[in-house]
Formats: structure tokens, C-alpha cells, sequence
């Protein structure tokens, strides 16, 4: 029985790309706090999801509104997030046109760091389990 | 973050914070200064940010729209404020003018004060945005090594 790999670690690798993007988005808004106009941004995770996942993946998220972002891959096959990006509806508008909330951004960073962390661990013992088939758990 | 993008992102954020601390500690410093004419009177001094594109940092690159997601900051400019400072009777200071008045900076502490704590917290969330990302990034580096 052959094993494909990519199939056997499942979600969790496209997974991982999409919060590794999502911090980086996160991240900007920070680094932005003090910019006057500035507007806050959000990855639509979901979509963003979908799009990195292999197709034919029974657990990948499919779009279930006529409106939702469908999946658009760049030349290289390499997905942009771009298309994802979303504008943060402001909780308190500034006066300077910057919709940037630290706290909440901080809070989101937080847990978008304790799933990557979660998407590592599944993936670790996905790794610990192959092992274990491949030693004979000697 | 898998490109090392979020480190040009928190720095970029952590040099404009200090350099809003740098003109705060400007501003306070010269709080007291004082001057013979309206004109040369020290003036307030802010920073003023704008979002730039992280990937346009480097000099000479060329817009990526793949990295339209990484909005860095950068200092685009520092103003200098209008508003007059007030001018106090002190004859017998060697800096006044023919009738008698030194002329002292527009600086508000206060506003100073309030102003300084703000660009702390946001250095401070930058710098915690930074080793969240590294401790993440060496995680993901030891991953399969049990």
C-alpha cells in the first residue's frame, strides 16, 4: 500500500501557511498602530484555507455561499492572500483615520500563535506515529 | 512569516516607535528653553508614519502584489508645530529682546508624557510580536526531530 505523505499529514501543512500569513498581516496592523489613516486588515481564514488546500481533500473547506472567495492561485501555484485580505470593522474609529485596536490585534495575534502551535503538534505526531510504523515502536 | 517578512514588519514598527521616543525626549528636553525672538522660539517636534509596503524597504525592488498583505511603517517626515509659545517678562535675562521678553517653547508636558507611554506600549507589542514569531519559526525548525 503506497503511502502518500501529503494526504497522511492532512490540513494541517496548508494549515500552517495560512497563520504563518495571517501573522504577518497581524504583525502589519501592529507595526500600524500609530499610523494616521491606516486601516486595519484580517485574513478571511476559510477562504484562505480552501485555496491552499489540495483539492480532493475530504477536509477541506468549501465555499458554501455564492459569495464567497473562491480558490485563485498565483502563476507559480503559490496562493496570494492578497485576495483574502479583509478591512477590520472599527470598534472605536480614530480620529486620524486609523482603525488599528492593539489590544485586539494583540489578543488575535495570541491566538492565532497557540493554533500554529496546535497545527505543530498534530503534525509532530503524525511524524512520532509514522516512526513508531516504520521502527515496529521498537 | 514563513519568508522572514514579520521581522522587516516588527522592526520597521520598532524604528518608528523609537523615533517617536527620540523627538519626545527632544521636546522635553527643550521644554524649558527659551529664546530672544518668537521666531527661534523652540517648537514641538512629531513624527509623522505612513504605511509602506515591506517589500519596497530594500532600495531598488520592485512592487510585488503577492506582498500587498505586509504593510510596514516607515517616517516619512518630521513637522514641526505652529503654535506660539509664550513670551514672559525676564529683563534681566541675557537672552531678552529690547523690550524685555524671552519667548519660550510650545512644548506641553503633558502631552509629552502621554505621548512617550503611547510609543512604549506599541515598541513593547512589536518586540512581543518579534520573539512570539522567532519561538514559532524555531518550533516549525524542530519539527520531525521528536
Amino acid at each position: 500500500m503506497p503511502l502518500n505523505l501529503n494526504a497522511y499529514l492532512g490540513i494541517e501543512p496548508d494549515a500552517l501557511k495560512v497563520y504563518s500569513q495571517r501573522a504577518d498581516v497581524l504583525a502589519a496592523n501592529l507595526a500600524n498602530a500609530d499610523t494616521p489613516g491606516y486601516q486595519a486588515r484580517d485574513i478571511d481564514f476559510r477562504a484562505a484555507l480552501a485555496a491552499a488546500g489540495s483539492p480532493g481533500d475530504p477536509l477541506r473547506p468549501t465555499t458554501t455561499n455564492p459569495g464567497d472567495v473562491t480558490a485563485a492561485a498565483t502563476a507559480d501555484g503559490s496562493v496570494s492572500t492578497e485576495q483574502f485580505l479583509k478591512y477590520r470593522v472599527p470598534l472605536a474609529p480614530a480620529l486620524d483615520g486609523n482603525t488599528v485596536d492593539s489590544q485586539m490585534e494583540e489578543s488575535q495575534f495570541a491566538q492565532n500563535t497557540v493554533r500554529y502551535q496546535a497545527a505543530l503538534t498534530f503534525l509532530e505526531n503524525r511524524f512520532s506515529e509514522l516512526t513508531t510504523a516504520i521502527t515496529g515502536g521498537q | 512569516m514563513a519568508d522572514f517578512n514579520i521581522f522587516n514588519i516588527a522592526g520597521s514598527g520598532m524604528s518608528a516607535e523609537s523615533v517617536r521616543l527620540n523627538t519626545v525626549a527632544s521636546n522635553l528636553a527643550n521644554a524649558d528653553s527659551v529664546s530672544g525672538s518668537p521666531n527661534t522660539a523652540y517648537k514641538a517636534r512629531y513624527p509623522v508614519f505612513q504605511a509602506i509596503q515591506s517589500s519596497l524597504m530594500s532600495p531598488g525592488a520592485a512592487p510585488d502584489p503577492t506582498q500587498a498583505a505586509d504593510a510596514a511603517v516607515q517616517v516619512s517626515g518630521i513637522v514641526q508645530t505652529t503654535a506660539p509659545g509664550t513670551a514672559n517678562y525676564q529683563p534681566g535675562n541675557p537672552l531678552a529682546d529690547a523690550n524685555g521678553y524671552v519667548y519660550s517653547s510650545n512644548v506641553n508636558v503633558v502631552e509629552q508624557m502621554a505621548d512617550m507611554i503611547s510609543a512604549s506600549r506599541s515598541y513593547q507589542n512589536d518586540v512581543q510580536v518579534l520573539e512570539t514569531s522567532k519561538s514559532l519559526m524555531l518550533d516549525t525548525l524542530k519539527l520531525g526531530q521528536i
